[in-house]
């Protein structure tokens, strides 16, 4: 396997727009040869599905849920940034390149994180243009607010909602497309495998979710837009349908997977509350504007908040980083709050927790501006908790909220397949070891709306790609896989649910590959991973049959195929003996308890490739080459 | 946070399949915590009947966090349960007593054909957006975001109605099975805003020949909806929708657009 990025040369301002001068194009009467098929209809899926429709291609679009609009993307609250610089506080391209690449710790490539910066202004002119209500001031212009690892203000929001609003611009253009007949909608239907032929992604395999019948679509390339693998960990703050099995299946079909280890603990969520817990609940980022974060000095302190004196109080953001306080970027946000609650000093019930306090800025602006900002997730809060958080502090605490792992991809946004590309969180491309706030929404839509429009007809132009029809052998073997993958599920008969499966693959990729990682830890998942893997194939059971709406087989496949990618991720995280972003190796610390990188060792991308069921994937390293930047240790205080 | 615990009895529609038969069916679910949502209750029910080889409840879901519009049934016959503004993801079991019986249904309307157990066919809404639910820009032609200066309580208004989930509860609650609420959220979103006004007419007609071709029902101002909508979208937005559509057929010169297949 090569791994080859094809950066543009020239410089770093100048590569993009070189770049597509220098890429072929397809005609405009040629295009509507093209068939491309997309997975996923969240802001990555829906904005490339509708944009390649518009430009002519014919697309087809699938999505697990019954309606486009329900992506994930859905539930992102706090914002999408760019740098507009419409505060005039010093923001430009480059300053939110810069941020990116520091807040990513240095482990993303300069090249496709400045094509982020620079899409990032068009991105807000196109989604005003669809008729996203952005916030606005009152002279009626857009609205900013700010969000962790920034020092200016250039995050756009729509309420608590930016991420709902942002989707529907995208599945509205996507409806507009579907009605114009460009685009052909599958709702309720999964992708299984990935069909390649000749070395090229050529289609897919999908399940009907209602009938249960299983078919190939076919066509000349296909765009995988179907998210992160946080749900390896059980309770994360995915949706419960959020899932890994279009890419992992890609993965086993050649698709190299880059820094799976890559995972985001977002600091700011509900803690738990019981055993039965389904799912965590993120409070926006945008909450730590105005809330203060504090715990009690000593530990065992079991007062109420409100008879804590403020002496007695630790601000321990304002306290360790000065600068950036509250708004620290959230690696360093989470892990600080696992350190006070390690100590003893967490708050609620089982020590796990911290206070986001009001107070203040009640005080100091009023109720009603706080209700008026962050209204809707202060209801979110007493909706779950039964407290209410303008009387008595939030209590929260990290949760998986993103993976910055995903498949490799070149500047193209291709995969190791040719043909195979991959868009917003699904791919590893933009973020480092750490996702800033408000960038995913960002990177989804850069990539949907701008890049891989531009990108896949290079390839189209370019690639040989013969007609190939459903009697072709690589079609009916992929096909006869999948179908025989769910039969082989529904046979097993065992006694375990796939739920409890699930459930402790999710413990135990907590404990020991989560916010904190030993050697130690880690290999102990790297024996235990295998033996639950194949405790699963032999006792878990999955109620019905393939021929019906059947969501334990849903389940089953997804979880599944969590028990191999776990493996990897831990595998990755052994091997990378580094501290970096959310990567955090207890082992590689500074005296202070911060994160110590190794760019002597560990500059590189790590891709891994998939060699067989039974023998161990093969590491290949791109390096990351810095020509702009310079690498420093990242310092929020 | 509470300690003690509750025991509930659900009846549930049960139904294989669309078109099927389908009959309720009685559940006990014990050792519910008050804290629990109420779809982390139905979660527990079914890991029950897994174990026992039965078949668990099917149930539309994914964010559970009351934002994607997944989820939804008729709680003791009102769509989303018993707590205003919240979907049934946000519902909790604090919202209910040990002993209750609780009965569950899918969401009921013609245009809503049931898939199996509480899981509908919701495409219908989905071609009410595909027969005009938009504005007609193409990637790429946008001019600078602050060029369209736009009034804070436009934009807000915008907004209010622009949060609607897409979860069918309007429809679910309507006597009518009239899906206005959702259709005249759409078009007061887009309406506000000087973006939309270029297609305000022929949008406003689209969407509503679209949601008579899909069997929804008449509005008769019953006012269930907003009473049933988990975002507390206002019937005013079906005021709005009413006087867009009758200006749209007196002055709109061109024909409808529809949605894909009925």
């Amino acid at each position: 396997m090569k791994l080859d990025a094809g950066i543009p040369g020239g410089p770093l301002q100048d590569k993009w727009d070189r770049h597509r001068f220098e890429m072929k194009l397809v005609n405009p009467a040629n295009k509507r040869k093209y068939h491309v098929l997309v997975v996923g209809s969240g802001l990555a899926g829906a904005s490339a599905a509708a944009t390649l429709s518009e430009l002519g291609y014919q697309v087809s679009n699938f999505c697990f849920q019954d309606s486009p609009r329900r992506a994930h993307s859905i539930a992102a609250q706090g914002g999408i940034n760019a740098a507009k610089n419409y505060q005039n506080d010093g923001d430009s391209i480059r300053r939110l390149f810069y941020d990116t690449i520091k807040g990513g710790d240095f482990r993303a490539r300069e090249a496709n994180v400045f094509r982020l910066a620079q899409v990032s202004v068009q991105i807000i002119d196109q989604c005003v243009a669809q008729g996203v209500p952005f916030a606005r001031e009152y002279g009626g212009l857009l609205a900013n607010r700010s969000f962790g690892g920034a020092q200016v203000s250039r995050t756009f929001y729509a309420r608590g909602q930016t991420g709902q609003q942002l989707l529907l611009g995208a599945y509205q253009a996507l409806e507009k497309e579907v009605s114009r007949g460009g685009v052909r909608m599958y709702p309720r239907t999964e992708m299984l495998d990935l069909i390649v032929v000749d070395g090229h992604a050529r289609g897919i395999v999908v399940r009907d979710l209602v009938t249960g019948t299983v078919s190939t679509h076919l066509g000349h390339a296909v765009v995988l837009a179907t998210g992160g693998y946080g749900n390896v960990f059980y309770l994360s703050t995915n949706a419960k349908g959020s899932n890994a099995t279009a890419i992992w299946r890609a993965h086993r079909k050649g698709a190299a997977f880059a820094n799976p280890c890559f995972t985001q603990i977002h600091p700011t969520c509900i803690p738990q509350s019981g055993h039965y817990q389904s799912k965590l609940t993120l409070m926006s980022e945008s909450l730590r504007n105005d809330g203060r974060v504090w715990v009690p000095k000593v530990a065992n302190d079991r007062r109420a908040p409100g008879s804590i004196p403020e002496a007695e109080r630790d601000y321990y953001l304002e306290r360790k980083y000065p600068s950036f306080g509250n708004l620290s970027p959230r690696d360093i946000a989470s892990r600080a709050a696992k350190e006070v609650c390690d100590e003893g000093r967490g708050v609620g019930p089982g020590g796990l927790g911290v206070y986001l306090d009001f107070a203040d800025a009640i005080r100091r602006v009023g109720e009603d501006r706080i209700r008026e900002r962050y209204g809707n997730l202060f209801e979110m809060y007493e909706r779950i908790t039964a407290e209410n958080p303008y009387a008595t502090p939030m209590r929260i605490y990290p949760a998986v909220h993103y993976t910055m792992g995903g498949l490799w991809v070149d500047y193209n946004l291709m995969s190791t397949i040719p043909g195979l590309h991959v868009v917003g969180e699904a791919n590893f491309s933009d973020h480092g070891a750490n996702r800033l706030g408000a960038s995913a929404l960002m990177q989804g839509l850069a990539d949907g709306y701008f890049v891989l429009p531009a990108t896949i007809g290079h390839y189209l132009a370019t690639a040989q790609l013969p007609a190939i029809g459903e009697d072709h052998p690589e079609v009916a073997f992929a096909r006869e896989g999948v179908a025989d993958r769910l039969q082989r599920l529904l046979n097993v008969r065992g006694k375990r649910t796939v739920q409890s499966f699930h459930r402790e693959l999710g413990a135990l990729m907590w404990n020991d590959c989560g916010m904190a990682r030993t050697a130690d830890g880690l290999r102990r998942a790297l024996t235990r991973i295998p033996e639950l893997r194949q405790e699963f194939w032999k006792n878990v059971t999955v109620p019905g049959s393939g021929n019906e709406l059947n969501q334990s087989l849903e389940h089953a496949g997804r979880v599944a195929d969590f028990l191999e990618l776990a493996e990897l991720m831990c595998l990755d995280a052994l091997h990378r003996e580094e501290s970096c972003g959310g990567h955090f190796r207890s082992e590689h610390q500074t005296p202070d308890g911060e994160a110590r990188r190794d760019d002597t060792n560990f500059a590189y991308v790590a891709a891994w490739e998939h060699t067989g069921s039974n023998t161990p994937p093969v590491l290949h390293r791109e390096p990351l080459v810095f020509e702009t930047v310079q690498l420093a240790t990242r310092s929020y205080k | 946070m509470s300690e003690s615990t509750m025991r509930v009895t659900l009846k549930v529609w049960r139904q294989a399949g669309p078109g099927q038969a389908g009959r309720f069916a009685t559940y006990t679910a014990s050792d519910v915590s008050p804290d629990m949502s109420f779809l982390e209750m139905l979660d527990v029910v079914n890991e029950g009947l897994t174990e026992r080889g039965e078949s668990p409840i099917a149930f539309d879901h994914d964010c559970r966090e009351g934002i994607c519009g997944a989820c939804g049934m008729m709680i003791n016959g009102v769509a989303h349960g018993p707590m205003q503004a919240t979907t049934t993801c946000q519902l909790h079991m604090r919202s209910f007593r040990d002993g209750d019986t609780i009965t569950l249904e899918p969401w009921r309307a013609q245009a809503f054909p049931v898939i199996r157990d509480l899981c509908v066919d919701r495409g219908a809404l989905d071609r009410i957006v595909q027969a005009g639910g938009f504005v007609s820009v193409n990637t790429g032609s946008a001019r600078d975001g602050n060029a369209i200066p736009i009034a804070k309580t436009a934009a807000d208004a915008a907004m209010d109605a622009a949060a609607c989930i897409g979860c069918g509860a309007c429809v679910a609650a309507c006597p009518n099975g009239s899906a206005s609420l959702f259709t005249g959220a759409k078009i007061a979103h887009l309406g506000e805003l000087p973006q939309g006004q270029p297609e305000r007419g022929r949008r406003a007609l689209s969407m509503v020949t679209q949601m008579d071709l899909e069997h929804f029902g008449g509005c008769t101002l019953f006012g269930e909806c907003q009473v049933a909508c988990p975002k507390a979208i206002s019937i005013d937005v079906i005021a709005r929708m009413n006087r867009d559509y009758w200006m749209a057929t007196l002055f709109e010169r061109e024909g409808v657009a529809t949605g894909g297949d009925a």
